[in-house]
């Protein structure tokens, strides 16, 4: 691959970026994109012409190269670092229009570093409605640039940015070598000396930004620090007089380039679609109202259209195991398949649709820009649980992963804001314990009874699971504020981006990569858990598994047929492995109503919950009581006789005290590496899996002993 | 000294200097520009965060923040 060619598209957030992205790359995409994290490079192919692929890299929203957050560093260490594996030929700079002065800024310094650089201008119709016309050929020879005009929602302009892109790729034209203010001229000599060659304005990145960049080891950063010294340099000072020379430029290009057809009658600015929208979604009462009507309709939508593909999928799998089974000779191998593999498998695939779901939710909600005005409503109530009105993305995206909303919070500016965010994420729902819910609640929330005749009963059900987990997330974070220190001051500047209809097909294609990373990243650990179990379930110590069938005909000598095998099956479970083991929890997980079945499916979820209802199928269609007819897990789990009581073992006090269990206990590898990753320490980790887990202990003790 | 947290929704400022050095390159750096004029449009639920055009758009910050940026009424 070291002969591609790459170019990294670089612009403002909401500049219209991800859709150049999209519509240039399509589905050649090779990193998944989570809605609202675009917070990782992600990286496609574009045929800029007939038999020449290019490589597009796509980095995360920015307003200048310098960066005040996590996910912005990541574009200078990409940029200011020729050495960097991902570091591109050129780069286009992808501008909105109707913010014109704005987004040059980021040009200009893009430029400076040296990297060949495209214009692409976005938004022109928006920039033309409010009045601005661009002579987009003028401003092309004030900056002496390439400049495509583009419509990269519609995709059109494509034909005129490969020419942009062909031309420049060829040329590489430079950029002019002064540097914005003048500094003293040893300064960057020193640097250079020292650092090696390079263009003078990123010779003056490197030494504002060394903290930030990884290319630079510890001694390197010090003498840096030596150098700001001996030449009396402020970084600070410098950026900010740097910015506003940097806008008087562009003020003066702009004002040569674009024609204001306003200013004849510029006392009041025109009402937009927006304007009009922001009154009510914003406003101080129907601005919460509108946001908890979302979330409820989703939920809403989640649990009732969700559930036909899903029964569809969960029926499907019990049928092919039975005719799988019918036509298979009766071996551990059949065995292996059916109820190991094929279980596990359809344990993945149920999930599908409501994540399906899920996703389309929030990437609506992305796209639409209505998510920024949630983080704007809700800012001053989560500061005062130490949150940020951005802690908000990541607590809805956790709704669906806890993995991409983690990496989420790298947009939150403040370090302790930031840490607790990544600490109570996990508390929200995410859309592995949905299954388990789903099966759950069935089990123990009648089907056909509704609140006020409107709501299914069983959707109110599930809404409440997810408040519950939203307000210990808010309490756990209360509590975490007290605890911490903060290192820097929290803030929150954010441009309210304008309303604008969805992308559907970016709506699409976040689905259909999430959909994908989930069926390949967390069916991975499924598939393997499930055939781990199931070998663990189907053999014993010594030889006490061939022996019980022998003993079960023994004792029990009136039993025959289908009640024979099934009382063979379960007495084999209770004797296999992953008996013992359950059987060795059991006491501890006793008060809380389980029993070692139920033991064993906690045993192996704590790698990954999803596995819940994969070890439930794999338990409970070892453990006998298979009924053919119906053998989906949920009338598999209802068929249950609690031995003590004759009752179903699945009553409202141990279904609720498993539901409250599933929805505080940390049980992710995924999740516990991601916050290793993004806190770099083990600490936190280990204080996340530490309080989430008492937490659900013993609040499902106290639900079981107070419904019981 | 009046700044920005002072002006009620609906009116208008010109920005004329900032007290915070963090603050005022990300300010700086959305538009905020000394002689820029801003309007006030929205607050949040409760008074704060505020919400003000600049620059053509529609940028928000905390009430704190915006106390950062000194203006003269227009």
């Amino acid at each position: 691959m070291a002969n591609v060619t790459r170019i990294a598209l670089i612009g403002n957030p909401n500049a219209g970026k991800s859709s150049l992205f999209n519509t240039l790359t399509g589905m050649n995409q090779k990193t998944g994109n989570f809605p609202g994290v675009t917070m990782d490079k992600l990286t496609g192919i574009w045929e800029l012409e007939p038999g020449r692929n290019i490589e597009i890299l796509d980095l995360p929203g920015i307003y200048s190269i310098y960066p005040k957050s996590i996910d912005e560093e990541l574009v200078i260490n990409i940029l200011g670092n020729p050495k960097h594996p991902d570091y591109p030929d050129m780069a286009i700079v992808v501008a909105d229009a109707s913010n014109l002065k704005r987004n040059l800024l980021l040009f200009s310094q893009v430029r400076d570093l040296g990297i060949p650089t495209v214009l692409a201008l976005n938004m022109i119709d928006v920039a033309e409605n409010q009045g601005f016309v661009i002579n987009s050929l003028k401003l092309a020879r004030e900056l002496n640039v390439e400049v495509a005009e583009i419509n990269a929602k519609k995709g059109i302009g494509v034909g005129g940015l490969k020419l942009a892109v062909i031309k420049t790729l060829k040329h590489r034209y430079a950029s002019n070598d002064a540097l914005p203010l003048p500094v003293a001229d040893e300064l960057i000599d020193d640097v250079q000396k020292q650092f090696g060659e390079a263009d003078p304005y990123r010779s003056l990145l490197w030494l504002m930004e060394h903290d930030r960049m990884k290319m630079f080891d510890q001694p390197q950063r010090e003498s840096f620090d030596h150098l700001m010294e001996k030449h009396h340099f402020e970084s600070k000072k410098y950026k900010s007089a740097e910015t506003v020379k940097r806008y008087e430029q562009i003020s003066e290009v702009v004002e040569r380039c674009v024609i204001n057809l306003n200013r004849q009658w510029d006392a009041e600015p025109v009402k937009t679609w927006t304007d009009r929208l922001d009154k009510v979604f914003i406003h101080s009462f129907w601005g919460y109202v509108i946001f908890l009507a979302i979330l409820f309709v989703m939920f809403q939508a989640v649990f009732t259209w969700a559930t036909y593909p899903m029964d569809l999928i969960d029926g499907g799998v019990a049928q092919l195991n039975d005719w799988l089974k019918g036509i298979l000779p009766d071996s551990p191998l059949t065995g292996l398949l059916t109820d190991g593999l094929i279980a596990g498998v359809g344990g993945v695939l149920i999930f599908v649709p409501q994540i399906a779901f899920l996703f389309f939710f929030i990437s609506m909600l992305e796209e639409t820009g209505y998510m920024s005005r949630v983080m704007f409503i809700m800012d001053k109530m989560m500061r005062r649980f130490g949150l940020n009105g951005k802690s908000v993305v990541p607590l809805i995206s956790g709704i669906a992963c806890a993995v991409p909303a983690i990496m989420s919070t790298r947009s939150i500016g403040s370090w302790k804001d930031r840490l607790i965010t990544i600490l109570v994420t996990p508390l929200m729902s995410c859309s592995a314990r949905l299954p388990i819910y789903t099966v759950l609640i069935a089990l123990v929330v009648p089907e056909k009874n509704t609140l006020f005749g409107v709501f299914n009963l069983q959707g109110v059900a599930l809404f409440g699971l997810y408040l519950l987990g939203f307000f210990m997330a808010l309490l756990s974070a209360w509590v975490l504020k007290k605890i911490l220190r903060a290192k820097e001051r929290s803030y929150f500047i954010m441009e309210l981006p304008t309303y604008k209809g969805p992308r559907f097909k970016h709506v699409a294609i976040s689905i259909y990569n999430s959909v994908r990373a989930f069926i390949f990243e967390a069916g991975k650990i499924i598939v393997a858990i499930s055939i781990v179990l199931w070998v663990f379930a189907s053999y014993g110590p010594g030889d006490s598994m061939a022996k019980i069938e022998e003993q079960v005909r023994l004792k029990n000598p009136t039993l025959t047929g289908v009640d024979l095998s099934n009382k063979i099956a379960s007495e084999k479970l209770e004797n296999s492995y992953a008996g013992h083991f359950g059987k060795l929890i059991e006491p501890a997980i006793k008060p809380l109503g389980y029993d070692w079945k139920i033991g064993i499916a906690l045993i192996t979820s704590f790698a990954a919950r999803e596995v819940f209802v994969g070890t439930m199928s794999t338990i409970y269609s070892l453990g006998g009581e298979v009924d053919n007819e119906n053998a989906t897990i949920k009338n598999r789990m209802r068929a249950e006789i609690n031995p003590d009581t004759g009752k179903p073992m699945y009553d409202a006090a141990l279904g609720f005290s498993l539901l409250i269990f599933y929805a505080f206990a940390m049980q992710c590898m995924s999740t516990l590496a991601t916050t290793y990753r993004e806190t770099k320490s083990w600490k936190y980790p280990l204080i996340q899996f530490g309080y989430m887990t008492t937490l659900a202990y013993l609040a499902a003790f106290l639900v079981y002993q107070i419904l019981s | 000294m009046l700044t920005l947290a002072d002006l009620r929704i609906g009116e208008h400022g010109e920005i004329t200097g900032f007290t915070d050095e963090i603050l005022s390159l990300k300010l700086l750096e959305m538009g905020c520009l000394p002689g820029t004029e801003v309007i006030l449009t929205h607050h949040a639920p409760f008074g704060d965060p505020i919400a003000l055009k600049v620059s053509g758009y529609t940028l928000t910050m905390r009430r704190e923040e915006a106390a950062t940026i000194q203006i003269k009424r227009k």
